[in-house]
């Protein structure tokens, strides 16, 4: 029985280290490069769940009667387009955060924003 | 055409946003989006007209049947969302062109423009649809010209600001993605309705338990519910004004909204209530957050920062009217999302108007100003007043409400509770109040003039809506409470 | 393994690679488990743009990563807690492969067995993607186009005055070293741009459509600008042409939907576009495909010549 689940099980072993990338390092390009893999493991496991034994891939042709299911497949196309959104613009912070605090890491800029916390209360 | 109207709300603020890149003027564009907004404001009100007169409005998208095709579903719930959002987001695009030109670079405002039209069709395409992927598709609309108008605030802390809210949002998304596949995989379907009978069937296997985690950790994320708020204050205080009050009106609404149909509609209350512990998890949750972020508002130095707090503790408020579990304290919840999207609105904007003048929203700033810009001073301390609850304002009906419901229940500690939490509200309206009318102005500065009358009217419309509401409580009440029972199954 | 490689790594053109290839081996996957669109998507985006974009973003802001410091047990503990939850779920699934899960049994039927009637193409991904659930892709356009927006509003520079004349013959010389390459890739341009244009046209009947389309013509005038440098490209493709074009993009899969409403039907209901509900399902899925292409390549070339021009004005500031 357990058989039958080892895919998903891998997909949530993948999730996991991109999702532990995402919080618990400290570089943001590091960060967004852990949420795309985050959310490929993601679009696995729902293109896992779609998949059918003996099927084939689902463009109607001749002498075919099992097709994997298309619904998936849809889904993630647009998941994978908005994947690419966010890190677009994710990067595109991260370009300006360097250029305005001169540094990508996480603990670095909460320093500065601190100094310029206090130095507005004086 | 009036059987489209809910697919023109949507698709017109999302045509707009591409056409604003043709019409190059930052005054002209303003106008234009303007009108956009002005329609979809009359779309909606039309919209709750005909869900309130003859029920729920099914629209099918490229003509396909429901589980096939995509559909639009609007009943009472959504009317009244799509009502707030449109409302609050033209009378706030009013002050825009003003405030902008203190904020923006003038190279940018068309940008801003457009995707200030992609946030709210964002907004109107999750709370239309009927469709739970294409929730999240709208979501991602939203969340991404989200993050791009808050990092468009002066201060590069905006940036930061932005990015952690991406970092946040993006994770509260592919919860929910998880969330839909996990459902998806045991019923088959998308469509809400569909899912909700189908899903009657298999409530009990440990798949649909996690897929109903997935969804609600993802939405509170996306709500900021205590202790997932990190994100907010920061992005609400360093945003542009216009954002600011845009966002604080609208977009924690609409994660509220989420919450409530995925619990009610598609889970069902059975499920989300009985079955699991949601409950009491939610009351506690909403309650530490009213505490907690009050507190912090308190010692805040920033005024946006003080209001961002006010506005997770003001979710906490929600979460409490909404998980009390019944037809009255969902009608608080209800009230008080049309009710705090007022509220804040109003004042996010007087902040802005402040801002505009000054070039600053630091309390120490703040002093003097009672005298020199008494109208916006007005407007702060009568939205206080609301926030706090005082009688006469809004404030006052939702908490009633939410008292009647708790009490309705019979739970007292929680009603205590909720009450001292508004006086919190007292301490860091008070600090406000007290610097602007009680200190001298500051010494050395120019006097500042009052706010330019762009500013000026839209403020005071909200204030005068929030007095309004709080006196004539017929309309607010009539539809909050079509909503709740609707959503519970009751036929009035 | 990749993924773990990732965690590990601290130099971050590495992390860059590596995460190229672990969307190449996604793909791949994708293709075992008979997803063919998809993995073609993947294949351009999670080995191609993205990795590409990444690469413009940390040659501005640096590559290695700085040593831990904070204790990661707090995440750890999430990250188990969520993956838990996870696994916990998975335990009642449906079996990987089985025919006779919900999710075979339920909606996707129809699509399998009528959308040849109702749509009238062979590609069941993409009747699905462009009619069936057609506001979907809607709504993944507008993300898109958001984005390009997003990344505009804030990358964008003031327009120059070209101030940098004197320096460009000092990087003419440098394209001029790799005349190899200027060769051979002048003679594949075209080529990609004919193969962009298939797959944009041939998504009816085998994998491919608007968004692949798209990605790949980007690719191409994207490797043109790396080759030839951004300002000849820039001359030779304004970015305002191409702002124009994401605009157009979403208006015309936009339009097609208003003009079925003006037909008497649903929006988006192609049914109604021509006298033959079949001609009607053909003429909307190209049109709505070709304004995917159109936007999604704009935006791609939007994103890139702003990261792009970003960096140069970077360099250009600090030689002086």
């Amino acid at each position: 029985m357990v058989l039958g689940l080892y895919n998903y099980w891998i997909v949530v072993l993948l999730m996991m280290i991109g999702f532990y990338i995402v919080i618990a390092h400290g570089n943001l390009i590091k960060k967004l490069v852990g949420l795309t893999i985050f959310q490929t493991s993601v679009f696995i496991f729902y293109i896992s769940m779609g998949n059918v034994d003996s099927g084939s891939a689902p463009i109607l042709a001749e002498g075919v009667s099992r097709y994997s299911n298309p619904l998936p497949h849809v889904l993630i196309l647009t998941a994978i387009v908005v994947g690419i959104a966010t890190t677009a613009l994710g990067l595109a912070l991260a370009v300006r955060i360097k250029e305005a605090y001169g540094s990508i890491e996480e603990d670095e800029i909460q320093i500065q924003d601190q100094l310029t916390e206090d130095n507005s209360k004086c | 055409m009036l059987a489209h109207l809910p697919i023109l709300q949507v698709i017109v603020p999302l045509m707009a946003a591409p056409l604003c890149w043709f019409l190059d003027r930052s005054k002209l564009v303003w106008l234009f989006a303007l009108l956009v907004c002005g329609f979809s404001c009359l779309t909606s009100i039309a919209l709750l007209q005909q869900v309130m007169s003859s029920g729920t409005i099914i629209y099918q998208l490229g003509g396909w049947d429901a589980p096939w095709g995509i559909e639009y579903r609007i009943d009472e719930l959504n009317a009244l969302l799509l009502l707030i959002i449109s409302t609050i987001g033209t009378i706030v695009l009013f002050a825009a062109q003003t405030s902008l030109q203190k904020e923006l670079p003038k190279e940018r405002h068309t940008l801003f423009y457009s995707l200030y039209l992609l946030s709210l069709t964002g907004m109107f395409g999750i709370v239309a649809t009927g469709d739970v992927f294409n929730v999240f598709v709208f979501l991602e609309i939203s969340s991404l010209s989200g993050y791009a108008l808050i990092a468009l605030g002066k201060d590069r802390r905006a940036l930061w600001a932005a990015y952690q809210y991406l970092i946040m949002g993006t994770i509260g998304a592919t919860f929910i993605l998880i969330g839909i596949g996990l459902l998806y995989q045991m019923t088959g379907t998308l469509n809400m309705d569909d899912l909700a009978n189908r899903l009657a069937e298999v409530n009990q296997t440990r798949t649909v338990f996690a897929a109903f985690a997935f969804l609600i950790v993802g939405v509170c994320l996306k709500l900021a519910l205590f202790p997932l708020h990190l994100w907010l204050p920061n992005a609400y205080a360093y945003a542009p004004s216009i954002v600011t009050a845009f966002l604080a009106a609208t977009a924690t609404k609409v994660a509220v909204y989420l919450l409530i149909r995925f619990t009610y509609t598609v889970f069902g209350i059975e499920l989300s209530f009985s079955i699991l512990p949601l409950q009491n998890l939610f009351i506690v949750l909403g309650l530490v957050g009213i505490f907690a972020a009050s507190t912090a508002a308190i010692y805040k130095t920033n005024v946006k920062h003080i209001f961002a707090y006010s506005s997770i503790a003001q979710v906490g408020y929600m979460i409490i009217g909404y998980a009390i579990n019944t037809s009255t304290g969902l009608m608080a919840t209800l009230l008080h999302l049309f009710n705090h999207a007022l509220m804040k609105s109003a004042l996010f904007l007087a902040l802005g108007a402040v801002m505009y003048r000054i070039g600053s929203v630091q309390l120490s700033q703040f002093q003097g100003l009672g005298r020199q810009m008494p109208l916006t001073m007005a407007a702060i301390v009568i939205g206080g007043l609301s926030l706090i609850g005082v009688p006469l304002t809004v404030g006052f009906i939702s908490k009633w409400y939410l008292l009647l419901a708790t009490i309705e229940a019979g739970m007292w500690p929680v009603a205590v509770l909720v009450l001292l939490g508004s006086l919190l509200a007292v301490l860091y309206i008070w600090r406000i109040v007290e610097t602007a009318y009680f200190k001298p102005p500051l010494p050395g500065r120019e006097p500042v003039k009052e706010a330019p009358w762009t500013f000026l009217a839209p403020i005071w419309i909200l204030v005068l809506a929030n007095i309004y509401f709080g006196i004539d409580t017929r309309l607010s009440v009539q539809v909050a409470q079509a909503a709740s029972q609707s959503l519970f199954g009751i036929n009035p | 393994m990749i993924a773990i490689a990732i965690v590990r790594t601290k130099d971050l053109l590495a992390v860059v690679m590596l995460t190229g290839i672990y969307g190449l081996l996604s793909a791949s996957f994708f293709v075992v488990l008979d997803a063919v669109d998809v993995a073609f998507t993947e294949a351009s985006v999670g080995a191609g743009i993205s990795g590409l974009l990444m690469l413009a973003a940390i040659t501005m802001t640096g590559r290695t990563e700085a040593p831990k410091r904070h204790k990661p047990l707090l995440a750890l503990l999430v990250v188990l807690i969520t993956g838990g939850m996870l696994i916990y779920g998975t335990l009642d699934m449906p079996y990987f492969g089985s025919f006779d899960a919900p999710v075979h049994q339920h909606v996707a039927p129809r699509y399998i067995n009528d959308s040849m009637q109702e749509v009238g193409v062979p590609n069941i991904v993409t009747s699905v993607l462009a009619s069936y659930r057609a506001f979907d892709t809607l709504g993944e356009v507008a993300v898109i186009f958001t984005a390009g927006i997003g990344v505009l509003s804030l990358l964008a520079l003031p327009q120059r005055r070209k101030p940098y004349l004197v320096d460009e013959s000092g990087k003419e010389q440098m394209y001029k070293q790799h005349i190899v390459l200027r060769v051979i890739s002048k003679a594949l341009i075209p080529i990609i741009l004919l193969f962009a244009l298939y797959v944009q046209f041939h998504g009816d009947f085998g994998p491919g459509g608007g968004f692949q389309a798209g990605v790949i013509f980007a690719a191409a005038i994207i490797l043109y600008a790396m080759l030839f440098g951004l300002d000849n490209a820039k001359r030779v493709f304004s970015l305002s042409l191409f702002q124009l074009l994401a605009a157009i993009g979403l208006l015309l899969y936009a339009s097609v939907g208003v003009v079925s409403l003006f037909n008497g039907g649903n929006f988006l209901d192609y049914n109604v576009l021509a006298d033959d509900p079949i001609a009607g399902q053909h003429l909307g899925i190209l049109l709505i495909e070709l304004g995917v292409g159109c936007t999604v390549a704009s935006v791609m070339i939007i994103i890139f010549f702003n990261f792009a021009g970003r960096r140069e004005a970077q360099q250009n500031g600090e030689e002086r």
